[in-house]
Order: structure tokens, then sequence, then C-alpha cells
């Protein structure tokens, strides 16, 4: 098959057959093909890291929609990357209770600590940095969502552990991966 | 956690290890009996009985929720096909409730679909999630297939002749998609606008079919009105509303965290018996009863009861019932401008008060955060404020995000005075460099 073999780092390929098998299963919960769009991005992002204008257009085909009305959604959504982001996407909660327990000091440390702002990616793209609303968490507040973990009770000790644990980790996967 | 179902229905589950997440022992806690009982009984009964239980919605606005299903065109000329979507777009700031709530007894907001759908008669129904709340999505997802393998949900329940289907769709971060004519927008897979109203959904909502939108908290509440009916759950109250409510307190108190607890629970014993009181050293200056978009309320209204009408007759909304306590220590301005930035951060653009003003107020309060007002900034931060306010826009958003900043005034008058005066906050140190506010 044409897509089969499309590499996570592939933006350019249309759709690969697992994508849109994972896309197919979607359809039957909706009266409309648009519904899927989110989903939809989301399983491309899943695969490719980010959705670049090709694949964006690639969904919007699969789905028989406008670009235009895909793209509206995909800016929409600040979960949906419309351009590359590091490896660990942190979600930094700067919410009212999270501000008051102290969610500005914890930004300026990873400012110092990544130079990274809100929006940004570190030198060694690993780490991209944003702004959330609410994370819901707020009675264990300063809160950030890393990737599917939640981390609370936040402080800047906490933060340098999880930054070292994350730039570890990787770095580990790479040397494995190069070794294979 | 009290455990005890008959005075807390919607936590019973939740201070048990595991038992959240497990049909058997779901059932086992006298789990889908309500929507056992349900299926005996005509739609429009059940309707009337959340109606006459006084159940009122709990994402918010307070408006009682049969009344809101009796709404939906029923009968032999109403429209084949209707809608339930669960609104699980929990992003207000300062709440944490119904992430609870679908993280550790999932099956109680499945039950209470299942029967909310059938009251209303659809056969399709959604939970809207948002997309950060990934352990609630897959606890979810694991009920929802063990009740169908129950039999509890899918075709022809308990040879009922209803058929219900319960989808799961996340959402991937935006505040405006918690306002139910945006997250219907968001669900045909188009930008999250809010509509105009009317039509109102429950006459024409999702692909124009009659939809009705309920909060996570609202439908967790109908399995056990259904149970045990309108007398016990209109005797859960202590003050003039029916039932219990999660109430979540943060900011710097001892014990922050979530309770259920009567409605009309005075405010003083939320923040100092289940919350601890104020960390030390420091006084309550303030607190917003229900979420970011609530008025401030200061020390004189804690002796209030956590009632719909008596916090609206202090001058703000119960709103999600989640406090945000403000301390003595804490800026206000500083936390104005940040509940600002968020609004601002979130309006959809659609209307002007809201795409225009709401960066204007942020641009304001900071050049008075930041030690560059001027005195008449306070007079035009109220005058674009009013603008904001309800009969302006679409939505709820900008006379929500009016609403700190309008009572901010008031009830902190002297630190916005004080800011302009001696040309800085002073709550922060002259060497501290602020920054991120």
């Amino acid at each position: 098959m044409e897509h089969s073999n499309a590499s996570s780092g592939n933006t350019d390929a249309g759709l690969s057959d697992e994508e849109k098998r994972e896309i197919d299963r979607e359809f039957s919960h909706y009266e409309g093909r648009a519904s899927v769009g989110l989903e939809a991005l989301r399983i491309v992002q899943k695969h490719r890291g980010w959705v670049s204008d090709k694949s964006l257009q690639a969904v919007a085909d699969y789905l028989e929609i406008a670009p235009a009305q895909l793209e509206s959604v995909a800016t929409y959504f600040q979960l949906i990357f419309r351009q590359p982001v590091g490896r660990e996407v942190m979600l930094l909660c700067k919410s009212a209770s999270c501000w008051i327990t102290g969610c500005s000091r914890l930004q300026v440390h990873i400012r110092k600590r990544l130079q990274i702002a809100p929006g940004q990616t570190s030198k060694d793209g690993i780490f991209t940095l944003l702004e959330t609303p609410c994370l819901g968490d707020c009675d264990k507040g300063p809160v950030m969502q890393v990737g599917e973990e939640m981390h609370r009770h936040l402080t800047e000790e906490a933060i340098d552990k999880l930054i070292e644990q994350k730039i570890h980790k990787h770095k580990k996967n790479d040397a494995d991966r190069s070794t294979d | 956690m009290q455990t005890d179902p008959l005075t807390n229905p919607l936590t019973k589950n939740v201070g048990a290890e595991n038992i959240a997440t497990d049909l058997e022992r779901y059932r086992a806690n006298g789990g889908y009996r309500g929507w056992q009982k349900a299926l005996q009984m005509a739609p429009g009964d059940i309707v009337k009985t959340a109606q006459d239980g006084g159940l009122r919605g709990r994402g918010g606005a307070g408006f009682n929720t049969g009344l809101k299903w009796s709404f939906v065109p029923t009968g032999d000329d109403a429209p084949p096909v209707k809608y339930l979507v669960c609104n699980a777009d929990e992003m207000e700031p300062g709440t944490f409730k119904d992430r609870l709530l679908m993280e550790r007894d999932p099956h109680l907001l499945i039950e209470g679909m299942a029967i909310a759908a059938y009251a209303i008669g659809a056969r399709t129904a959604y939970i809207f999630i948002r997309g950060e709340y990934h352990l609630a999505t897959a606890r979810l997802e694991r009920a929802i297939d063990e009740a169908k393998q129950q039999g509890l949900l899918g075709d022809n329940i308990h040879g009922s002749g209803f058929s219900l289907e319960i989808y799961l769709h996340r959402s991937a971060g935006n505040y405006i998609c918690g306002e139910e004519t945006a997250l219907l927008n968001a669900l045909e897979g188009k930008r999250a606008i809010p509509r105009a109203k009317p039509p109102f959904p429950q006459v024409s909502g999702l692909w124009g079919r009659p939809t009705v939108v309920n909060n996570v908290e609202t439908l967790c509440n109908v399995p056990p009105l259904i149970d045990l009916g309108i007398d016990w759950y209109r005797g859960l109250g202590r003050g003039e509303d029916a039932g219990s409510k999660l109430f979540g307190v943060s900011g710097k108190v001892r014990k922050p965290g979530t309770w259920e607890l009567p409605m009309g629970t005075p405010i003083h014993e939320i923040i100092e018996e289940c919350a601890g009181g104020m960390c030390d050293g420091l006084k309550l200056k303030g607190f917003l009863p229900g979420g970011g978009s609530t008025n401030f309320l200061g020390p004189e209204h804690l002796d209030l009861p956590m009632d719909y009408g008596a916090i609206g007759k202090a001058g703000s909304r119960m709103g999600t019932g989640t406090i945000i306590v403000v301390d003595d220590r804490t800026c206000p301005v500083g936390l104005v401008l940040n509940l600002s930035r968020f609004f601002a951060r979130e309006s959809c653009g659609w209307c002007t008060p809201c795409r225009d003003g709401l960066p204007w107020v942020v641009q304001l309060l900071k050049r008075i955060e930041y030690g560059q007002g001027r005195p008449r900034d306070l007079e035009l931060l109220r005058e674009q404020a009013e603008r904001m306010g309800p009969g302006n826009t679409f939505c709820a958003l900008a006379p929500g995000a009016a609403a700190p900043i309008l009572s901010g005034l008031k009830l902190f008058e002297r630190d916005f005075s004080e800011h302009i005066a001696r040309g800085r906050c002073p709550y922060v140190a002259e060497t501290e460099v602020l920054e991120a506010v």
C-alpha cells in the first residue's frame, strides 16, 4: 500500500490505512461527517505529532468537507497543533485558583530553566509550554498536565525534577533507538 | 467523606476504593435502581418528578431541569429524532466537581443520562467531554461498555422497547464550548460559536433536532431522585433549594477540597468546617461563590446559605458552587486581571462587546496593576465592563467576565485606588519581577 509505511515524520502523505481505520470507527456516531473532524485531526496528530496543511487537506478530503471548515475547527482548539510541538506538551494551569497558589512563579521558573514562554518549544525539541483553561484540580494547585499525567501541588523543585526525568527518558529512548 | 446514600447520593461511591469503576459494585450499592424504576414510568412522569423535585441545573445557570426537559416536543407530531447531550466540558475557573464524579463514579452519570434520555425520548446521547480529562474519558468508556454488556444500554433495554446509545465526544480545549449552543456547533463539526436564541436547543438543537444539554452533576442527581422520590429529595436541602450539591473551596485555606453537602449550607460552614478555615496568618478578604464568572462577595456574606436565591439577592450567583477564596495577601487587582485575561483569551470573537471589550479591559487592568494607572481608568473600566453586561451579547461569556470586574471594583475599591496613587502594586516587593499575571 502506498501509505502503509508512512513514518511519524512524514506529514506530506495522505492518510494511512491505520488512520483511516481509526477515523472510520467514528462515523456511525453522528448524523454528519463533519462531526468526526476534530477526532480525525486528533488521530492524525497522534500519528504525526502535529497537523500540517497537507495533513489537514487529506483529512478534509477524506471527510468530504471543505478544508476551510476543518481549518476553522483546527485553529479553534488549542489541543490541535497546527505547527510542530515538543515531545512533551506542558499545560500549565493559570486559572484563578492556581494563580492564587503561585503558578506565575512557576511560569517564571520554566522560562528561566527552558527559555520558553507559552506557545514556545525548547531548543532541544523536548518541551512545549501552553497555557490552558482551568484544569479542574483547583484544590491541588498549582497544577500542570504533561501528556496525560497530572502534576499537583507543584513547586520549583518538583518542576526541575520533572524536567530532568523527561530529558533523561527521551535521551535514553533516542540512544536505544540508535543502537537497534 | 460520608458514604450514606440517603445523605450523600452523589458521592456515596466516591469514598470507597475502586467501587466507582465497577458495575457490579455500583449495582450492589443501589446502582441502576433508578433506571429500572424509570423504565416502568411514563416519560412525562419522570419530567414531572424532576420538575416537582426542584432539581436545578448544576452547571451554573440553576434553571429547573424538569422544566427544561418539558420544552422538548412530545406526542405523535413531535420530531422522531431527539438528542441528549451531557456537558462535561468543565472549564470554569476554580471548578473541580464534574471531574470527581466522572472519575470516581462514572456509572452514576451513565444512569442519569439513560433516565434523562428516556424522559425526553432521545435514542442517542453524547457526553461532550474536555480533551484534558483522560482518566474520566477512560472510565466512562468502560462504564458505557459494561452497561451495554448488561443490557442497561443498547437495543430494547430490558424489553421496554426503548433503545439508547451513548457516545463520548472528546473536545480539545476551549472554554466557550461549555456554552450550550457553542457546544452543539462543536458537536456538528463547526467552529464553536454560540448561536442566537431563540430557537432554543430544546426545540431546535443538534442538527436542528430537539436537544437537551445538561451538566454532569445535574444528570448525576437524576437517579437518586427517581429512586428515592420527591419528598426525600426536597428534604435533603437545608434552605429553599432542594437536594444536595458538590461544594468546593480553593485558594489559601487549610484543606481545600470538594464536599457533598445539603443545598443551603451556610458559606462559613463550608469554608471554616470543611476547608479548615484560612491558612495561618491570612484573613479572608472576599470570595467568588461559584467560579470565575460570578460576582465577588465579602466577609459580611459568609452567613449566607448556598441557595440560588440567597446568593442572587446578595448580588452574585451560586454558579458552579465552587468557592474561590481571596486572602489579604493576594492582590485583588492581579486576580481580576488574571480572570479578565482568561476570558479575553477564551472569547470566540463573535460579538463586539466581548471581542473588543475584553482586550481593552485587560489593557486597563494591566496598566493599573503595573503602576501606570490613571485615576480616570477606574471609571473607564467600569463603563467598559457595564457594556459587556447582559443583553449586549449572544452568550453569557462577556457578562460573566464583567461580574468579577464590576464587583471587584466595589469590594476592593481601596486596592484599586492604592495601585494608582502609589504607582505600583502594593502586594509585590519593589524588587520582585512581576510577570505572567
